[in-house]
């Protein structure tokens, strides 16, 4: 009886965890993983920066084809002052062939992408932070050592155009950080591509 | 002779909706309005994109479902989320192949976090995503369906 309700509790735990969103204020996750240059990255890495704009995207979503440059003048930008940008790709490459490691590489060479450019290969670091989409930016804040969401979302409220960008989320957020004050809003919603998953 | 013409008239009309689909756009104010809509007609509602693999999948069924229930106070609209620079390259070519005489509607205001919320507040953004009216009843679900969910819900709603 015991047994089964225990297991009951973990099947309905793992359930939750699933749809869990890291949200902010709370911990981040930290995570090892594969770059397109073959070494391997992990936030750890990151220990003497202010923080890290973590970015779930892939090679073929238009939503992260519209954002890629503004991804790359993000980390021009902010790089500089302690916020570089992480890409992960989070994709199932059997499922996005597209998203394979190799495209991967490609891609990243062509476009010459100033970040790391990362394999989620086992998939567990976007369920562990509960990315829905691409892209789905993790803004991360350095806390004495510890990296802590500060904001997670969208990163302005025009994929299609961004030269009709009115709200930029994502760098009010990091402006926020640097100068003490809260930040406003601290979560937004986006449209974007599904993450393919087979489970 | 008057309702002789009507009814040719009537029969015209129906043939032309038929075979041209015509896409109209929707405004942050338009999907308010369409995500809160009670009365006896069912809404089913379909958020997808020609980018949506997923949504490709499914798309044939709520084109089914609307031709089964033309008439039946069933009303299927498929609310596009591709962008409106795509329309003539993508979206047109895209229904026109896949035979869709359901309306459409494409999304013109692309502050998404401006309206996702009021379309339902579970839903994270991702597609597709798919929203049922009837009356006081209310259904979302933010994933693929099949083609029997997708009918097993609207006929749970309508009976």
């Amino acid at each position: 009886m015991k047994r089964r309700l225990t297991t009951t509790l973990m099947i309905l735990m793992a359930a939750l965890m699933v749809h869990a969103e890291v949200k902010p204020g709370d911990d981040a996750i930290s995570f090892s993983l594969k770059n397109v240059d073959g070494s391997t990255v992990s936030l750890s890495d990151y220990s003497d920066q202010k923080g890290v704009i973590l970015v779930f995207t892939c090679n073929p979503c238009p939503f992260a084809k519209a954002y890629e440059q503004r991804i790359i003048q993000l980390d021009h930008k902010f790089a500089e002052q302690g916020f570089p940008v992480v890409a992960i790709n989070p994709n199932d490459p059997e499922l996005s062939p597209e998203d394979s490691y190799e495209s991967m590489k490609a891609r990243a060479a062509e476009r010459e992408y100033p970040f790391p450019y990362l394999k989620d290969e086992t998939q567990e670091i976007y369920k562990a932070y509960g990315a829905t989409r691409t892209p789905h930016i993790f803004l991360l804040k350095n806390d004495g050592g510890e990296f802590k969401v500060a904001y997670v979302g969208a990163i302005d409220d025009n994929a299609m155009d961004a030269s009709s960008v009115s709200q930029r989320y994502l760098e009010k957020a990091i402006g926020a950080i640097m100068s003490g004050e809260s930040i406003e809003p601290a979560y937004t919603k986006a449209v974007g591509c599904t993450i393919k998953s087979k489970a | 002779m008057m309702s002789r013409v009507l009814l040719l008239t009537a029969a015209a009309w129906w043939f032309t909706g038929a075979a041209a689909q015509q896409i109209r756009e929707i405004d942050r104010e338009g999907i308010v309005q369409l995500s809160r809509l009670s009365n006896d007609t069912t809404y089913v509602i379909n958020f997808w994109a020609t980018w949506c693999s997923p949504c490709v999948k499914e798309i044939g069924y709520f084109e089914t479902l609307h031709r089964k229930y033309a008439g039946d106070k069933v009303q299927v609209v498929l609310v596009s989320l591709d962008f409106p620079n795509q329309v003539n390259r993508r979206v047109i070519p895209f229904l026109e192949e896949k035979k869709i005489t359901a309306p459409v509607r494409l999304v013109t205001e692309l502050d998404y976090n401006s309206w996702i919320d009021q379309v339902d507040p579970a839903w994270s953004g991702a597609l597709p995503a798919t929203l049922i009216l009837h009356k006081d009843k209310r259904i979302f679900m933010e994933k693929e369906l099949t083609e029997n969910e997708l009918f097993e819900h609207v006929e749970q709603i309508l009976n």
